[in-house]
């Protein structure tokens, strides 16, 4: 186990989607009302704040400008930018800089909008930086016109199944289950259930990944707080303990990728079991990034949740529904629930939510463990999180 | 080896950049040659070219001829295109091709059904204009030349 182990804890979170996928106000306005929120929620003010973590911005030092903007002086600055899983390393970060007495209050966010965005006439997402500059991307995969991201996601299911028999049929598995899940959200984008058939009947997006395999896009924000377990046991709702991290990053290309059917998550998640001195049996519910089909199926396996290679069949009766061996996605994901161009926020924001029993309908009964794993880029940069109540400390 | 012409009525496609460390490797290109970066401590080829080895960190590099033989190790069928400059040839196959030498490039699979590319398929270079006098590299199924 390592010294950090149940040092710090989230203490606040707050998300923003809408079943509609639109948000009201700017990023800056979202970002602000969600670190508002988690401030609330945790029971702390502004003024406690002195971390400051932010992967994105309009200009080119996101959590120095973001400070600026929220009128304060930290002693901690973060914008370390890895997509989809900057949250969970920016979670890993605090959790260490406040183990070590660097900082004691940290504010997470997160907003974009790029489906409003695209509604108005702007680019979407890809808005943010909607010209290449002369990188290796440009150089070396531009030219040839994979889709982006999913191109690359189905490259990984290509090599999946042709080295593992890994079928269509189980892939959807994910998409039916997660919709499961979402179908018991009133607060999630899709909440109808779908079969598999209407997985494999929806037309592809890049072969072998059709639509229905991919996630949302839609408008989104969150935030959350860490502060030390001393300081978390007098606050307003009860701490989720960061038990155990690890990241890792492999690649940012996908034509780099070291090996197309093991992630970066074969290390982090390792990583994050050992310090928490946990196994992958103990946990009680997951939030595996779930940006395609294929991704949950993979980083089921990195994270050892079922042997390399067996992924179609372990997602293949249902384990990851309601009612399921392992719960996963219990927002409904990226998938159903919603995805502004990053999801990671919000893995860490259910599983504390789980971790709380707040979760109404959805709530894993008795949920003491919850691990939030992060996939950022094409499928480049992994970071896992396991979160754990009290009772774990 | 094959030249692909660009489809009639079909775009320009997106010019790549030349980054320093791989002028060799474009020039080669305006004569349709492929050639790869290799690591003189490693006696390994690298593939993107780069200022220094990604294994050893060396900087004795230079380039020498490759085979334009290879398999294909991963693909993926873009039913729509990706940007405007892909419009009119959707469906097209994007591929993972493992060179004979052991790189792996993204790259385009054509002259060929797309949906009959197939992970293993032995595959051949091929060159496709652009503008400025460079060629891409493409690849077509290794002993067959491709239909138009």
């Amino acid at each position: 186990m390592s010294g950090l182990r149940g040092r710090a804890a989230i203490v606040g979170v707050a998300d923003a989607v809408s079943p509609t996928g639109e948000l009201e106000g700017s990023v800056r306005a979202l970002e602000v009302a969600m670190i508002r929120e988690a401030l609330d929620d945790a029971g702390l003010a502004i003024s406690d704040v002195d971390a400051v973590f932010s992967n994105l911005s309009a200009g080119w030092a996101p959590a120095m400008e973001l400070a600026e903007y929220l009128g304060l002086a930290p002693q901690w600055v973060d914008s370390t930018q890895t997509g989809g899983s900057s949250f969970e390393i920016h979670v890993e970060h605090a959790a260490a800089a406040i183990a070590l007495g660097l900082c004691e209050v940290a504010v997470i966010v997160y907003a974009a909008t790029p489906r409003s965005s695209f509604k108005r006439g702007g680019g979407g997402y890809a808005s943010r930086g909607a010209m290449p500059g002369p990188t290796p991307g440009a150089e070396w995969e531009l030219p040839y016109g994979m889709r982006a991201p999913m191109g690359a996601y189905a490259l990984a299911a290509s090599r999946h199944m042709h080295e593992f028999g890994t079928t269509s049929e189980q892939l959807a598995q994910i998409a039916v289950d997660t919709r499961r899940w979402a179908a018991q959200n009133p607060r999630a984008r899709l909440q109808e259930l779908i079969t598999v058939d209407d997985v494999l009947a929806s037309p592809f997006e890049a072969s072998p990944l059709h639509k229905l395999d991919c996630c949302l896009v839609t408008d989104g924000a969150g935030a959350v707080v860490l502060t030390s377990a001393e300081r978390a046991r007098s606050l307003r709702k009860p701490p989720a303990l960061v038990l155990g991290t690890g990241t890792c990053t492999t690649h940012s290309m996908i034509s780099e990728m070291p090996d197309l059917t093991t992630t970066g998550a074969a290390v982090s998640g390792p990583l994050a079991f050992a310090a928490a001195g946990l196994t992958p049996a103990d946990v009680d519910v997951v939030q595996i990034y779930d940006s395609f089909t294929i991704t949950v199926l993979l980083l089921l396996e990195d994270l050892g949740f079922c042997p390399k290679g067996e992924g179609g069949g372990f997602v293949a009766d249902g384990v990851l529904a309601p009612g399921g061996a392992l719960p996963a996605n219990t927002t409904g994901g990226g998938l159903a629930y919603t995805h502004p161009g990053m999801f990671g926020i919000f893995l860490l924001v259910e599983a504390v939510r789980q971790l709380r029993g707040e979760c109404g309908p959805r709530q894993v009964a008795g949920a003491e463990v919850a691990l939030a794993h992060g996939s950022g880029g094409v499928l480049s940069a992994m970071s896992t999180v396991i979160l754990g109540t009290e009772a774990t400390a | 080896m094959s030249v692909i012409e660009r489809p009639d009525g079909t775009p320009e496609r997106f010019s790549p950049p030349v980054s320093p460390a791989a002028e060799p490797f474009w020039a080669a290109t305006r004569e349709r040659r492929l050639v790869l970066q290799w690591c003189r401590s490693c006696d390994r080829p690298i593939h993107f070219p780069r200022e220094a080895c990604p294994r050893c960190l060396g900087a004795e590099l230079e380039f020498r001829p490759a085979s334009g033989l290879g398999t294909v190790h991963a693909v993926s069928v873009m039913p729509k295109p990706a940007n405007p400059t892909m419009a009119e040839r959707a469906p097209y196959a994007v591929a993972l091709v493992d060179l004979d030498e052991g790189v792996r490039m993204l790259t385009n699979v054509v002259g060929v059904d797309p949906w009959s590319v197939a992970v293993g398929v032995r595959v051949a270079v091929a060159w496709e204009p652009l503008a400025d006098g460079r060629h891409l590299a493409v690849f077509v199924p290794a002993g067959g030349e491709p239909t138009p």
